[in-house]
């Protein structure tokens, strides 16, 4: 059996996680600075020279895998037909496959979005729209812009299947890239992105490592088989599900704050827990994954200060520094360490609202209706009161000694009564940083995968 | 074959008649898009849109239809459902108004046809072929 390595090429750090099979146990890990620029090689190297000095043991390396959300992670661009039906499956389709949704557009494309899809460094489009058998005209439109503007970008088309074939004839004889899978929401409401998960995963795996330049690593790792958000969300799904005899921690959710984004991942139904309450909107994935690009740490630190206002800043933060100054320091410098107590008491109160915030967006919502008949309550999302688990994962929380107190911030709050946030879930930290790791290893050893999990997360 | 989008509208639970009612059309070849009961305008809007539905039947049984249909037209307009049927039907208005100015006050507000209660399914059946063009 041996040593197997999973490493992760992150946009800072290329880390590296050695399992040792046959003890079932983790060895060692390590990280070097990520190495795209001149050659991803670089840093993989150092990173396992350090690991094998570090730990001898890492001799006989039996497998290698690898995920990769270096040199900006995958980006993508949803469009569908209407907001709250076809565009969002088709963002959850982006989301769920570990990409950044970094365009949205809904009904017939404009020249002005054209424009806006052109001077985005957008890696992939996921084009829906209708539901099978329903409107078509859209989606046809939309092809057609598509391909006339001749982005050079690969194109998914998860929409009516009854386009399909006028969209296979429009892009045949074109330069254009183009996949046709399965319609993201082929009844209203009803959700299946699997088949589009698949191929942006495959279009990552064959093009997109490539134009980012980490394909050079894959001579020394083999194929770098999933973006690592994806990873960690396979993570989570495997920790919560659990595998054969060896049992899960049931519904939990993963919160991941970063320098730029923060993501957050659920697991579970989330259905209605009172019987009042009405569901409404499209289905919602089991594994739910949201990604919030104006809430973090670093890159995101003056996004994040323009959403909050100096009043609710200080609800957080107790000194009377330049807010402002502060953040911008941290924008401009992404590599930025705290020094003194105060700058550690302002990255507290950014993790903090970064922790609020996404919380917010990613839960379900309940709404009050007034109707002739009395209040009437309709639920939007899901229900996540009874989520017993919540997992901070990230650089910023990993090494924070007050990360537990941070992540305090999803519960339910008198001032957010109709959120439906977490009631006092058990609070873990993957002080390890193993998460992505484990996403990797359970492709080939769920069992093993999760017993780690359940050693590590503390 | 068509499209329709049922459903019934407002805070109305009545749910017995439209279960009838997608199962009368689904027998007649309709293609039938139920989005049940407690549906808002939008939810009937939004799932004629993306199903290019040729009409949409509205059911309110409690009564309070006339306010839950209110500028049902003008926002169908106002999304691009130019050509839209709409059909309404059940209990819909409070107690025992004529019917005749009943349907009246729907027809001026955008509705292409109205049924009193206890409206046999085959009439819209009929009605919804000769409006579809089938
Ligand atoms: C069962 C029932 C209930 C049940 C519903 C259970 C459920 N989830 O379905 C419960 C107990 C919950 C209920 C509650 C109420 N009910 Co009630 N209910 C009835 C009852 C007895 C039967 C309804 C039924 O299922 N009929 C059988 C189905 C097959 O017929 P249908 O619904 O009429 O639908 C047919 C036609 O109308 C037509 N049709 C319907 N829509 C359309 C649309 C188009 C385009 C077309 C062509 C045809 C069409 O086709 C359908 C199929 O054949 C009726 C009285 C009655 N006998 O009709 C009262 C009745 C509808 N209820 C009434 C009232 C007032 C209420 C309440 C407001 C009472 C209250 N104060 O709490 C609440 C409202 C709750 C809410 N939020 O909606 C009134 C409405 C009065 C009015 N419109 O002026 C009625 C008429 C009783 C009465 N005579 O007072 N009710």
């Amino acid at each position: 059996m041996g040593i197997h390595l999973l490493v992760d090429f992150g946009s800072t750090y290329t880390k590296i996680t050695a399992i040792d099979l046959d003890k079932e146990c983790i060895v060692g890990t390590s990280k070097a600075m990520t190495t795209v620029k001149t050659n991803v090689l670089e840093g993989f190297d150092l990173a396992l020279e350090k690991l094998t000095v570090s730990y001898p043991e890492v001799s006989d390396i039996t497998g290698v895998s690898a995920c990769s959300s270096a040199a900006g992670g995958l980006k993508m661009a949803a469009i569908g037909l209407v907001e709250e039906l076809t565009v969002e499956a088709a963002k959850r389709a982006c989301l769920g496959a570990g990409a950044l949704v970094n365009l949205v557009f809904s009904h017939h494309l404009s020249r002005k979005e054209i424009k806006q899809l052109k001077n985005a460094d957008i890696d992939i489009i996921l084009l829906a729209g209708g539901t099978d058998g329903g409107n078509k005209e859209c989606i046809l439109h939309n092809a057609k812009k598509l391909r006339d503007a001749n982005l050079g970008v690969p194109i998914i088309i998860a929409g009516n299947k009854d386009a399909s074939d006028e969209i296979e004839e429009m892009f045949e004889d074109s330069d254009q890239e183009y996949y046709i899978v399965d319609n993201v929401m082929p009844k209203l409401k009803k959700l299946q992105v699997k088949e589009a998960k698949d191929v942006i995963r495959q279009i990552f795996i064959t093009k997109i490592i490539e134009a980012k330049g980490i394909k050079k690593a894959e001579e020394k790792t083999g194929e770098i088989i999933m973006p690592t958000p994806e990873a960690v969300l396979n993570a989570a799904e495997l920790l919560a599900k659990g595998y054969e005899d060896e049992e899960g921690f049931g519904e939990l959710m993963v919160i991941d704050i970063g320098g730029a984004t923060t993501d957050v991942h659920t697991i579970g139904e989330g259905f209605p827990k009172r019987s009042e309450v009405i569901l409404k909107g499209l289905q919602e994935p089991f594994a739910k994954r949201t990604v919030e690009g104006d809430l973090g740490m670093r890159y995101s630190a003056n996004a994040l200060l323009s959403l909050v206002s100096p009043y609710e800043f200080k609800q957080y933060y107790e000194y009377d520094s330049d807010i402002e100054s502060a953040a911008n320091k941290r924008h401009e410098n992404v590599d930025y360490l705290p020094d003194t107590d105060e700058e550690v008491a302002f990255d507290k109160a950014l993790a903090r609202i970064c922790c609020d915030y996404s919380m917010s967006r990613h839960v379900g919502h309940v709404e009050v209706v007034y109707t002739p008949l009395g209040n009437m309550y309709y639920q939007t999302g899901k229900d996540l009161t009874d989520i017993k688990y919540v997992i901070g994962t990230g650089g910023v929380l990993i090494n924070n000694a007050d990360a537990k107190d941070i992540l305090k911030e999803v519960n339910k709050k008198s001032n957010k009564k109709l959120e439906l946030r977490p009631t006092d879930p058990t609070i873990l930290i993957d002080r390890n940083y193993i998460l992505s790791a484990m996403g990797l290893l359970g492709q080939k050893y769920p069992k093993l995968a999760l017993k780690l999990m359940k050693e590590h997360l503390v | 074959m068509s499209t329709v989008v049922i459903g019934v509208i407002g805070a109305d639970v009545h749910a017995v008649g439209n279960k009838i009612i997608e199962h009368v059309l689904t027998e007649h070849g309709f293609n039938v898009v139920n989005i049940g009961v407690l549906s808002s305008q939008e939810d009937f809007i939004n799932a004629a849109i993306e199903t290019s539905a040729g009409a949409i039947l509205v059911s309110s049984l409690y009564g309070h239809g006339e306010i839950d249909c209110k500028y049902m037209r003008e926002n169908c307009q106002e999304a691009g459902l130019n050509n839209i049927k709409l059909y309404v039907g059940g209990n819909i208005v409070v107690g025992k108004q004529a019917f005749k100015e009943v349907e009246q006050r729907f027809k001026k507000m955008g509705f292409d046809r109205v049924y009193p209660p206890g409206t046999n399914i085959e009439d819209a059946v009929r009605h919804l072929r000769e409006d579809l063009g089938e």
